[in-house]
């Protein structure tokens, strides 16, 4: 086992771990944001976040998936650069649109610029709600409980800038380019698949993605529509 | 009726492995759309002899599709534009009349450039000897129906052995990976019982061997099987992440 770790497909097999990780987290978090559209006095979505703040399994999982972005941010980073050295003189002429999707050759790109949000992401919501706190985020009672409003923090951003509505939509789709290759990608790399699955998991992998870049886009749009 | 074309071609030229290389422009004329691309070169070639230059090193052999020689990335494709074929296999139809055609040689690390067009694939020599193969005496000639083969496997062991280590997957790879050579000579002899035997030392050693020749890992752009002049399918590269990660889970 001792070098498997380094090896061109135990680097890959990190990386697909991590993703496939990653891709249940993204499910959960989207099913939870989907709450913020379903009830505007924000008590749903205030209930659902409250009891992910406060669910046992969830604060367990919180360092494991910080761990598994860690992992897939680091990896991809080393992968992509003995990548890159596998051809230290490039072509003059690339005409590679034929034979691959473009988000399949740019996902370092895409990640680098999901990273980008998921910074911006983490500072407007995680570290105001678990660090700093904000006067948006005062008690409320819901049910009898006593929880934060987060509602009201998330609800207002949106509500406010039409800019940060965006950003987030553009998060979304981002996301779902991402998915695109990555869904499927992941289990090739595991191993899960052959000729008859490879088709069924890029079906499912592209459904999967334009549910989640539709998923995450919808919820600032209804903000900025509706209110 | 004939009908001939003449081409502006943009040629990569390096006198030797440690020198410095630079593209060079020729012009060819009243080359016939019947041919092919390989012979284009050939007409080419006698144009520089007749003028007293070097002509241009490319590797050829059968030109009938089905040795592996042939390379050269044409117009930023590897076998040029074409699909399923060899360049040999390549013709002077497919080009316009008046066009620039860009010729490079395979770009990697782990394929150096010898002369001008020709690279160095010995690398796909050494991962065949690291495990490629089945290491038993083979005796005389078994009965045909002694060892039972399903249909499927036999059918998709095949598929893969049809690959001719043309090097076109490493070429067309973004990362100059060569997975797709690396699975279809691991699932040729994965599939079928005379292979199983040996898989899984098979797989790490083949990999291994991959990884130090400074070939890319695989980022399943697919770009590989649409490149491959035999059609090898990406879902060999799937069974060989499972045949090494099995190898490597049962250390």
């Amino acid at each position: 086992m001792s070098n498997f770790l380094t090896s061109s497909i135990g680097k890959k097999f990190l990386m697909s771990i991590s993703g496939i990780f990653l891709m249940m987290f993204i499910i959960v978090h989207l099913s939870i944001n989907l709450l913020l559209i379903f009830d505007d006095s924000g008590d749903l979505f205030n209930q659902g976040a409250h009891f992910m703040a406060t669910n046992p399994a969830i604060k367990i999982m919180e360092p494991v998936l910080a761990l598994g972005f860690l992992v897939h941010i680091i990896w991809s980073l080393i992968v992509s650069f003995q990548n890159l050295k596998a051809r230290p003189i490039g072509y003059k002429q690339l005409n590679n649109s034929k034979s691959s999707s473009w988000a399949s050759r740019n996902m370092l790109v895409l990640g680098c610029l999901i990273f980008v949000f998921l910074v911006m992401h983490i500072i407007q919501f995680f570290w105001k709600i678990k660090v700093t706190g904000d006067p948006l985020l005062a008690h409320v009672t819901v049910g009898g409980e006593e929880m934060e409003n987060t509602y009201a923090l998330v609800s207002s951003l949106f509500k406010a800038s039409l800019i940060y509505s965006l950003i987030y939509v553009l998060g979304g789709i981002l996301l779902g380019l991402h998915l695109a290759h990555g869904f499927w990608s992941a289990f090739q790399t595991i191993g899960f698949a052959n000729k008859i699955w490879l088709k069924r998991l890029q079906f499912v992998g592209t459904i999967f993605a334009i549910v989640i870049a539709i998923g995450f886009s919808v919820i600032p749009l209804y903000f900025q529509i509706k209110f | 009726m004939e009908k001939t074309i003449n081409l502006t071609l943009k040629v990569w030229r390096q006198n030797g492995p440690k020198e410095k290389g630079r593209f060079e422009t020729y012009q060819v004329s009243n080359i016939s759309t019947d041919s092919s691309f390989l012979e284009m070169m050939d007409i080419l070639n006698e144009q520089l002899v007749g003028e007293n230059k070097e002509p241009i090193a490319f590797d050829h052999d059968c030109r009938e599709g089905i040795c592996g020689m042939c390379s050269l990335y044409i117009n930023g494709r590897p076998h040029g534009p074409d699909e399923d074929i060899t360049t040999c296999q390549l013709h002077m139809r497919k080009f316009k009349d008046g066009e620039t055609v860009t010729i490079e040689p395979w770009r990697a690390a782990a394929f150096p450039i010898i002369k001008d067009l020709i690279v160095d694939r010995t690398a796909f020599d050494k991962i065949i000897a690291a495990g490629g193969y089945v290491s038993v005496n083979t005796g005389g000639v078994p009965d045909a129906n002694a060892i039972p083969i399903a249909r499927p496997a036999a059918e998709e062991a095949m598929d893969a052995a049809a690959c001719i280590g043309c090097g076109a997957c490493v070429a067309a790879c973004k990362n100059s990976s060569a997975m797709l050579f690396v699975s279809a000579k691991v699932s040729q002899l994965a599939l079928l019982p005379q292979g199983k035997v040996e898989a899984k030392r098979r797989a790490k050693a083949m990999v291994s061997k991959m990884d130090e020749l400074g070939f890319g890992g695989c980022t399943n752009t697919g770009a590989c099987e649409v490149e491959c002049p035999k059609s090898i399918s990406i879902a060999h590269i799937s069974r060989l992440n499972r045949e090494y990660l099995k190898s490597r889970l049962s250390e």
